[in-house]
C-alpha cells in the first residue's frame, strides 16, 4: 500500500521553469507547495564545473542531462496505418531530467510570439478567407492576446537576464531591433551580446536586399545581472558549450540558479527529487483531483501527496502522459475527432538552412553562445508577408546563429564530400573554421492526424502504456521550408561564398537525428471545451483543480523556440491561481 | 600490394605496444614515396583491449585505419586512439545498453523509427563485425583485416551505400554506427582514449575546453585562434 502524505495546497509535477515559477510564485504568496521532481538535484558547482562540463561526449552525444528512455519514452509512427514502435534512443529532441529540467540545458532563445500567432485563425480567416486554411488543419486563437500576456513575457525576460535589443516600444519603432515585433512596454534586461563574424557578414547582406535583421533575443547574459528576486547572474563568456549543457557562469537564464532557489528559501516549499509522478489521483466524479500517486526511484517505496491543487509542470510530452494515464479530460481520436487530449501536436520543421564555405574568411565557430544569433522576422511575424505567394500558413525565420563549434557535432564540409577517408579529412581541416550556416526554422501547423494517445503494445517500467506519436511532415510545412528557404539561399548566394550547399527540401519526419527540443500541444489552451484541454489560465476543462502548465498548452506552434510564453503563460498561471483560484476554487472565467 | 594486418604484425613482431602501425599498413615503397610523410604517433599507443577479441581489435583497427587515413594531417585512426576508444565505449555503460529503451516486443521498423534491434551497441557491433567477415570470406576469401586497403575501403562503400547485404545485421546500420563511434573517438576529449595528443583538435583548429572568448568574440572575427588546445585530460 502507498504511504499516503499530509494534504498540501499544491503539489508540482515537474520542477523546471514552469514548476520552479510556480513553485517560487506560490510559496512566497504562502501556499503550502511541494514540488516533485522525477531526477536529482543539481547545482552549477560541482555539476556544471570546468573541465568536465566540457565534455562533448557525455553531455552532447550521450546525453548526461536528459530523460533516460530506459525508463520511459514514446512510441512513434507517421500515420494511423502503420506500427508505431519505441524511440529507443534520445535524437530528435531532447527532454530534461533533473532539477532545473531543460532549463538547464536549453541554448537560451527567448521570443515573445507574434500578433499572427496569439490571433491564428482570426488573422487568415480575415486576411487570405476561410478557404485557405484547410480543413485537416485545426488552428485556432490563442485564448489570450499579446497585449494580455505582455507584462507576463516582461517578467520572464527580467528573471532569466534576456539580452536583445527592443524594435517596438510601445509602438515606437527602434533602430537594430526587431522592426515586425509586437508593442513591448520597455527594453531587454539587458543589451544584446556581441556578434560573430558569420552573423555580421549575414546582416550586411540581409540589410543589402531590404530586410530587417536584429540580435536574436537570447537568456545569455551580455554581462553580469541581479535579476529583480535578486538572483545573480554572471556575464557570458562566449565558450560554445550552452545547448545540452549547464552554464558554469551563471550566464544562462536557468531556474536552478533562480527561481527554484527562491521557493526553496521558503519554509512552506518543499523539494522532493527522484519522485516519478505516475498518475494525478481523482475523486469518484472524475472532475476533482485529490493529489498524485508517485514513486520514489531511489527506494521504490510508493506514496500519494494529497493536493488542493495539481500543477502539471513536466515536460510537454510528459504532461500529456499524465493526463491520459490519469483520465484527465476526453482522449482525442483522430479518426472520429473526437476528445481532446492528445491533439495538435506540432513540432520544428528545419531543413531549409544553406551552409557557406569562404576559402578567405575564418569564422571561429567554437566563440559561441548557445542563443545568440542575426535572425530576420520579414517571412513569420510580417503581417506584410503574403502567403498566397507561397501558398501555405505560417513563416520561417531565418538567421545565422552559430551556437557552437564542438567538433563531434559540428564539421561542415562542401556537398559532394566523402564522409570519411582522406578526402573526408583533407576537407574537414580546410573548412571547419571557413564555414557558416544560415538557418531556416519554420513554424509547424496542427493537422487532425498529427496527435497523441497511449500505445496499445509499450510500457514503461511502472507497466504504464508509453505515450503513443503519429506525426509526420506535410505539405504546408514542406511549402514553408521550400518557400524560406529560396530567400535565405539568394541571401546566401549575395554574401558571394566560395560556395554553398543547395537549401535543404523538407522529407518525412525522421525520429533519429536532433532536430529541436521544440514539441508542442496534446494539451491545447482555447476559448471552449470543444476545442480545447485547458482554458486561458491553464487550468483543465474537466478538472479545474489541474493546471497543465508549459508548450503542451500551445495550439500550433510558431517558427520561435518555445520558452519565451511557457516562461510567461506559467507567471500567468501562477497569477491566476494566487491571485483568484485560490479565493474562490472552481473554473475560471 | 603489399599489406600487413595487425594480425601479422604481432605475430611478427609478437608485442603489442607496437608504433606505426599505420606505416606498416600504408602501401607499397612506391605508394609511400608518392605521398606526404605520415605524422608520427606521439607516443606508444596502448592495443590493450577488454571488450574486443584479437580478430575483433584486427577488424576495428583495419576498420578505422580505412576512415581516418594516416597523411600529412595526422596519424591513422588506431594510432589516434580510436580503436581503444571504441573498445572502452562497448565495455562500459554505452555499449551494455545503457540509456536505451531495451523491452519488447521487437521488429523491424522505417529507418525514421531508429535503432530497433533486440541486441545491445556492444551485441550489435560483435554480431556486425562477425557478418563482415563473413561477408569478405564469401566475396574476397579473407577476413577484413586480411584485405588490402583498396579491397577494405570498397567493402565499406558497398556497405555505405547498400551494395553489400550482411547476413542477419542491417549492413547500413552497422556502417553508420561504426563510423559514427570513430568520428566520436576521433574528436572527443582524450581522456576517451581517443583524439591522441588532441590531434583532430589541432588538425581542425578546434582549441578545447578552456573557452573563455569574453573578448576574444570581437578581436579575432575573420582572425585565427592559434593556441595550442587543451583538454579535460590536460587539466585533470
Amino acid at each position: 500500500m502507498p504511504t499516503r502524505l499530509k494534504e498540501v495546497d499544491i503539489v508540482i509535477v515537474g520542477l523546471g521553469w514552469t514548476g520552479g515559477i510556480l513553485a517560487k510564485e506560490l510559496s512566497e504568496a504562502g501556499m503550502r507547495v511541494v514540488a516533485l521532481e522525477r531526477g536529482g538535484m543539481r547545482a552549477t558547482n560541482p555539476d556544471f564545473a570546468i573541465p568536465l562540463i566540457r565534455d562533448e561526449l557525455k553531455y552532447a552525444v550521450r546525453n548526461a542531462l536528459m530523460q533516460n528512455p530506459a525508463r520511459d519514452t514514446l512510441t512513434f509512427r507517421h500515420s494511423q496505418a502503420e506500427r508505431a514502435l519505441p524511440m529507443r534512443q534520445l535524437g530528435s529532441f531532447l527532454p530534461g531530467e533533473g532539477l532545473g529540467g531543460a532549463g538547464v540545458h536549453w541554448n537560451g532563445v527567448t521570443w515573445r510570439w507574434t500578433g499572427i500567432d496569439h490571433a491564428l485563425r482570426s488573422h487568415y480567416e480575415h486576411r487570405y478567407g476561410k478557404a485557405f486554411i484547410p480543413s485537416d488543419m485545426p488552428v485556432q486563437d490563442w485564448p489570450m492576446t499579446y497585449a494580455e500576456l505582455e507584462p507576463y513575457y516582461d517578467r520572464f525576460e527580467r528573471t532569466a537576464g534576456v539580452s536583445g535589443k527592443a524594435g517596438n516600444l510601445r509602438g515606437a519603432k527602434q533602430d537594430g531591433g526587431n522592426f515586425f515585433e509586437q508593442p513591448r512596454d520597455r527594453e531587454y534586461p539587458l543589451p544584446a551580446l556581441e556578434n560573430s563574424y558569420s552573423q555580421m557578414l549575414f546582416r550586411d547582406a540581409a540589410l543589402q536586399a531590404g530586410y530587417h535583421p536584429f540580435p536574436r533575443p537570447c537568456a545569455n547574459a551580455s554581462r553580469a545581472y541581479t535579476n529583480p528576486d535578486g538572483s545573480r547572474l554572471g556575464a557570458c563568456v562566449y565558450c560554445g558549450h550552452c545547448e545540452r549543457f549547464g552554464c558554469e557562469a551563471n550566464a544562462k537564464g536557468s531556474p536552478h540558479i533562480t527561481v527554484i532557489p527562491k521557493a526553496m528559501a521558503q519554509p512552506t516549499f518543499e523539494l522532493r527529487t527522484h519522485s516519478w509522478v505516475t498518475k494525478v489521483l481523482l475523486d469518484s466524479t472524475k472532475k476533482k483531483a485529490i493529489g498524485v500517486a508517485y514513486t520514489d526511484v531511489s527506494t521504490g517505496e510508493e506514496y500519494e501527496q494529497p493536493a488542493a491543487i495539481v500543477a502539471l509542470c513536466a515536460y510537454a510530452i510528459n504532461n500529456v502522459h499524465l493526463m491520459l494515464l490519469s483520465g484527465i479530460g476526453t482522449a482525442y481520436d483522430p479518426v472520429t475527432q473526437k476528445g481532446i487530449v492528445g491533439r495538435n501536436y506540432c513540432y520544428q520543421p528545419g531543413g531549409g538552412g544553406v551552409t557557406l564555405f569562404f576559402e578567405d574568411k575564418i569564422f571561429n565557430p567554437f566563440m559561441a553562445t548557445g542563443a545568440f544569433g542575426m535572425a530576420l522576422d520579414d517571412f513569420h511575424a510580417s503581417e506584410e508577408f503574403d502567403r498566397s505567394q507561397m501558398g501555405a500558413i505560417g513563416g520561417a525565420t531565418i538567421a545565422v546563429g552559430n551556437s557552437n563549434g564542438r567538433p563531434i557535432g559540428y564539421r561542415p564540409v562542401p556537398a559532394g564530400t566523402p564522409r570519411w577517408g582522406a578526402a573526408w579529412k583533407k576537407a574537414t581541416a580546410k573548412w571547419y573554421l571557413r564555414a557558416m550556416n544560415i538557418g531556416v526554422t519554420a513554424s509547424n501547423m496542427p493537422n487532425r492526424y498529427n496527435a497523441y494517445d497511449l500505445d496499445p503494445a509499450y510500457k514503461n517500467v511502472f507497466g504504464q502504456p508509453l505515450l503513443r506519436l503519429t506525426y509526420n511532415f506535410l505539405e504546408n510545412d514542406r511549402k514553408v521550408v521550400g518557400y524560406i528557404g529560396q530567400k535565405a539561399a539568394e541571401i546566401a548566394r549575395s554574401m558571394k561564398p566560395t560556395s554553398m550547399t543547395n537549401p535543404g527540401t523538407l522529407g518525412d519526419y525522421n525520429i533519429v537525428p536532433y532536430q529541436s527540443t521544440h514539441n508542442t500541444g496534446g494539451a491545447i489552451m482555447g476559448a471552449s471545451p470543444k476545442d480545447s484541454a485547458v482554458n486561458r489560465y491553464l487550468q483543465s476543462w474537466d478538472v479545474p483543480n489541474v493546471f497543465v502548465v508549459g508548450a503542451s498548452a500551445f495550439p500550433h506552434n510558431s517558427a520561435y523556440n518555445p520558452t519565451g510564453p511557457v516562461g510567461a503563460l506559467a507567471y500567468w498561471t501562477a497569477d491566476a491561481i494566487t491571485k483568484r483560484f485560490r479565493n474562490r476554487p472552481g473554473l475560471l472565467t | 600490394m603489399a599489406h600487413y594486418s595487425r594480425r601479422d604484425f604481432l605475430k611478427t613482431v609478437g608485442t603489442v605496444g607496437a608504433t606505426g602501425i599505420a606505416a606498416a599498413v600504408g602501401g607499397d615503397a612506391a605508394e609511400a614515396q608518392s605521398r606526404p610523410a605520415a605524422v608520427p604517433a606521439p607516443q606508444p599507443v596502448s592495443h590493450a583491449y577488454t571488450f574486443l577479441t584479437a580478430p575483433e581489435a584486427a577488424f576495428i583497427e583495419a576498420a578505422v585505419d580505412r576512415f581516418i587515413p594516416a597523411d600529412e594531417l595526422t596519424p591513422g585512426g588506431t594510432d589516434c586512439g580510436v580503436a581503444t576508444f571504441i573498445d572502452r565505449q562497448l565495455a562500459g555503460a554505452w555499449g551494455s545498453g545503457d540509456r536505451m529503451y531495451m523491452q519488447g516486443p521487437w521488429q523491424k521498423g522505417a529507418p525514421t523509427q531508429g535503432y530497433q534491434s533486440p541486441m545491445t551497441p556492444a551485441e550489435f557491433f560483435r554480431a556486425g563485425i562477425a557478418a563482415t567477415n563473413a561477408y569478405c570470406r564469401k566475396t574476397l576469401q579473407k577476413e577484413f583485416d586480411r584485405l588490402t586497403a583498396d579491397q577494405q575501403v570498397k567493402v565499406l562503400q558497398d556497405m555505405e551505400q547498400g551494395r553489400a547485404a550482411l547476413d542477419g545485421v542491417p549492413a547500413q546500420e552497422f556502417f553508420n554506427l561504426l563510423l559514427a563511434t570513430t568520428m566520436q573517438g576521433f574528436f572527443a576529449d582524450p581522456v576517451y582514449g581517443g583524439n591522441r595528443d588532441k590531434v583532430a583538435w589541432k588538425m581542425i583548429g578546434f582549441p578545447g575546453v578552456i573557452a573563455i572568448y569574453s573578448e576574444h568574440i570581437k578581436t579575432y572575427r575573420n582572425k585565427k585562434y592559434d593556441v595550442e588546445p587543451k583538454s579535460i585530460l590536460d587539466l585533470s
